[in-house]
């Protein structure tokens, strides 16, 4: 693995020999990885080669798989998120999740929005929830569509607005790092390129860590790419750097689309 | 000779194995003659001959089974020893039925004298409607497999042929369950038309006062409404309250928390408790929770507990009904989408908050299905409260009371001697057919929900 000439002083996330077993399978190798505070850091890789899986482990998704075991440290502001004195809870609600198939719950799009602040108590007055609920839904560019009907069901909207709302969903409760599992992979090309645009807007926000399968994607949006292949990482570096000039052979052929 | 329809059974069955195997020969030797190549594999030939000899002669013989004893009685009574019979009544057929027995080879002798004269004459016609029927049913069968044998030729197309017979067959089995209820409704329907006229259909949905005397219907004694509060309290009241929340609480044990090993041992054990036969639950009903809810009752002072009360039967019909709310919900719970309890988790939601908040509601339409089939299922339960709710027609709220239900009172009514012509007898068809209107209507109800449910994930 080449990891020269990256400049991440004070990574937000840092993973550290991380491995991922499924019961006897072993789904990821050996992974050290620096996530930026203010970067968007994408993980390309073909499909199987572990990229999802290694997202999960960030903010303990893995922990709802029977048989999952995680090795090694993955630190959150130099903190081990998998140390016995980590509330997996709180964890979560500072690494916020997006997942590949949109997920709204079969409540109000208000109530979705609404739902992660109740939970935490993170609103003192209704007024308080109705900040929130608005910040958050103009920060995921959804407001000016939905502003009018709060009330209707989120399952009634399309899927890339779903999206979107999974999105405000996520940054309602205030996230520190956002990680996106394929976002767009269930989308069309005009809500990929607004979910593209949003996660512009969000850099610097949050650090956020997306998974895509779409190379042009993790160019586009991305400053950071990682190339996962076969459960280990390849090669990680600037995303100018991989696309234009990789140090592996196997990130080459990948990129150039010799497999994947 | 008697008309043994076992044996004629295997009879055809046998000359239909005989068809087969010639069917098959034949198809494979005109295929070979001609050179040609045949459309249907040879067993498919056979089988086309089998099933022409043989289904014919089968539903000829079913309907002969039934149709010729009364074809035997009918010559029987033509015969000049018949005119000396009682004519109508119970003493006409006891001497027809001694009689039959001795021609038929079923007794040793006559039993009652007046019956010795019809010996001969039942012996005769039996002789004479076996001989026609064994005769008509080898006539369709021979003629049924002459008729598919002629048939046969290379490029006949048998395959298809035996298909289409095998799929009328199945709609024919599928069919028989369906027009057996429409005969149950109709049945139902007619008697309690009976019934309506000889009491007003707005005396037995709106009446208040229940004590059906024998005989003639005398006013203001067939008013349903202390029946049907009873089934009401017992099956939907009672029950449910136990019912709902221990079943919803296992199901979601079940399907959120229980270890893989725990659920493969547990899930099956709580299925076992639908097996289990509702005489039992009756037992333990009337046994051992009436006489201890009794016992309570007194202890903190409740005038007039009873030892049937509509407590005893409701909280064990709940217990029975526990597995069924569990089921229903374990399904509708595993039917909503992991994403949707992923998402919730990766909003730092505990799995206890992601249940209530996410997981029920989106099952609730699933639940509420289950929930009205399973009332469906108590109020047209009957051992339970037959043995332990008791069949005093008491219009009241208290749950240590005795209270009857539409069930126990319809057992009540049809059990012991009774003339079926009779106000008192009739009421149990009509309170049988309100039962099942009732119960239809929550079925159908139940399932355009989950219908609808399921189908808003797929």
């Amino acid at each position: 693995m080449t990891q020269d000439d990256l400049s991440i002083a004070d990574p937000k996330m840092r993973a550290q020999g991380v491995s991922v077993f499924y019961g006897e399978k072993q789904a990821i190798n050996d992974v050290s990885i620096d996530v930026g505070t203010d970067l968007v850091t994408a993980f390309i890789g073909p499909s199987g080669c572990g990229k999802s899986t290694f997202l999960r482990s960030l903010n303990r998704m893995n922990d709802t798989i029977a048989g999952a075991k995680v090795t090694g440290t993955i630190e959150l502001d130099g903190e081990d998120i998998y140390a016995p004195s980590m509330d997996v809870v709180q964890l979560r609600a500072r690494v916020g999740m997006v997942f590949q198939k949109p997920n709204p719950f079969p409540k109000s799009i208000y109530d979705n929005v609404a739902y992660g602040s109740r939970i935490h108590g993170l609103a003192s007055s209704k007024a308080d929830l109705d900040g929130i609920v608005e910040r958050a839904l103009t920060r995921a560019g959804l407001w000016d569509e939905v502003k009018d009907r709060l009330t209707e069901s989120g399952t009634a909207l399309s899927g890339g607005q779903q999206q979107r709302l999974c999105i405000a969903r996520a940054i309602a409760v205030d996230p520190e790092v956002i990680l996106m599992d394929e976002p767009c992979s269930a989308l069309d090309p005009i809500a990929t390129a607004k979910i593209e645009e949003l996660i512009h807007e969000l850099r610097g926000k949050y650090a956020i860590v997306i998974v895509t399968h779409n190379m042009q994607q993790a160019a586009r949006v991305s400053q950071r790419t990682a190339f996962f292949h076969l459960g280990t990482l390849v090669e990680y570096g600037k995303t100018t750097d991989i696309f234009t000039n990789p140090k592996a052979e196997r990130t080459k052929d990948y990129i150039t689309g010799r497999y994947g | 000779m008697t008309f043994n329809a076992a044996a004629l059974l295997l009879l055809i069955l046998g000359l239909a194995l005989i068809g087969w195997l010639a069917g098959r020969a034949r198809s494979a030797m005109l295929a070979g003659r001609s050179g040609k190549k045949l459309h249907s594999r040879p067993q498919y030939h056979g089988w086309y001959v089998a099933l022409w000899l043989f289904v014919p002669a089968a539903i000829f013989l079913a309907i002969w089974s039934s149709v010729s004893p009364g074809l035997i009685t009918n010559q029987v009574l033509a015969s000049p020893a018949a005119e000396s019979l009682p004519a109508f009544g119970f003493e006409r057929s006891a001497i027809l039925s001694d009689a039959r027995d001795v021609a038929q080879g079923k007794a040793a002798k006559v039993r009652l004298p007046a019956a010795a004269p019809l010996v001969e004459p039942y012996a005769a016609a039996t002789h004479r409607y076996a001989w026609i029927g064994i005769a008509a049913m080898l006539a369709l069968a021979l003629a049924g497999g002459l008729y598919a044998f002629t048939r046969i030729r290379p490029d006949f197309r048998a395959r298809t042929r035996v298909e289409r017979i095998v799929m009328a067959l199945l709609l024919l089995a599928s069919l028989v369950a369906i027009l057996t209820t429409f005969g149950i409704v109709l049945s139902l329907l007619f008697e309690s038309l009976r019934f309506f006229s000889l009491v007003p259909m707005r005396e037995l949905l709106f009446g208040t006062h229940w004590n059906p005397q024998s005989g003639a219907p005398v006013a203001d004694t067939f008013g349903g409404i202390p029946l049907f509060w009873g089934t009401v309290l017992i099956g939907a009241i009672i029950a449910m309250i136990v019912a709902i929340p221990i079943g919803m609480m296992s199901a979601v044990y079940l399907t959120q928390y229980a270890a893989p090993t725990v659920r493969k041992w547990v899930k099956p054990m709580l299925e076992i408790l639908a097996g289990v036969p509702t005489v039992v639950y009756g037992y333990f009903a009337a046994l051992t929770v009436a006489p201890a809810l009794r016992n309570f009752a007194v202890a903190i002072g409740i005038p007039n507990a009873s030892t049937e009360s509509a407590l005893a039967a409701g909280v064990v019909m709940g217990v029975m009904i526990i597995p069924f709310v569990s089921s229903m919900a374990d399904d509708s719970i595993n039917a909503v989408p992991q994403a949707m309890r992923d998402g919730s988790l990766a909003l730092g939601a505990t799995p206890n908050e992601t249940i209530r908040q996410v997981l029920i509601p989106a099952a609730l339409p699933g639940v509420m299905g289950g929930i009205l089939l399973a009332v469906s299922r108590a109020i047209g339960e009957t051992m339970i409260v037959v043995m332990a709710a008791g069949l005093s027609a008491n219009l009241t709220a208290n749950p240590f009371a005795s209270v009857t239900t539409v069930t126990a009172q319809i057992v009540k009514l049809l059990t012991g001697d009774q003339e079926f012509d009779s106000a008192k007898t009739l009421a149990a068809f009509a309170l049988g057919l309100v039962l099942f209107l009732v119960t239809l209507l929550l079925n159908i109800v139940a399932l355009r929900i989950v219908k609808k449910y399921r189908e808003a994930y797929e």
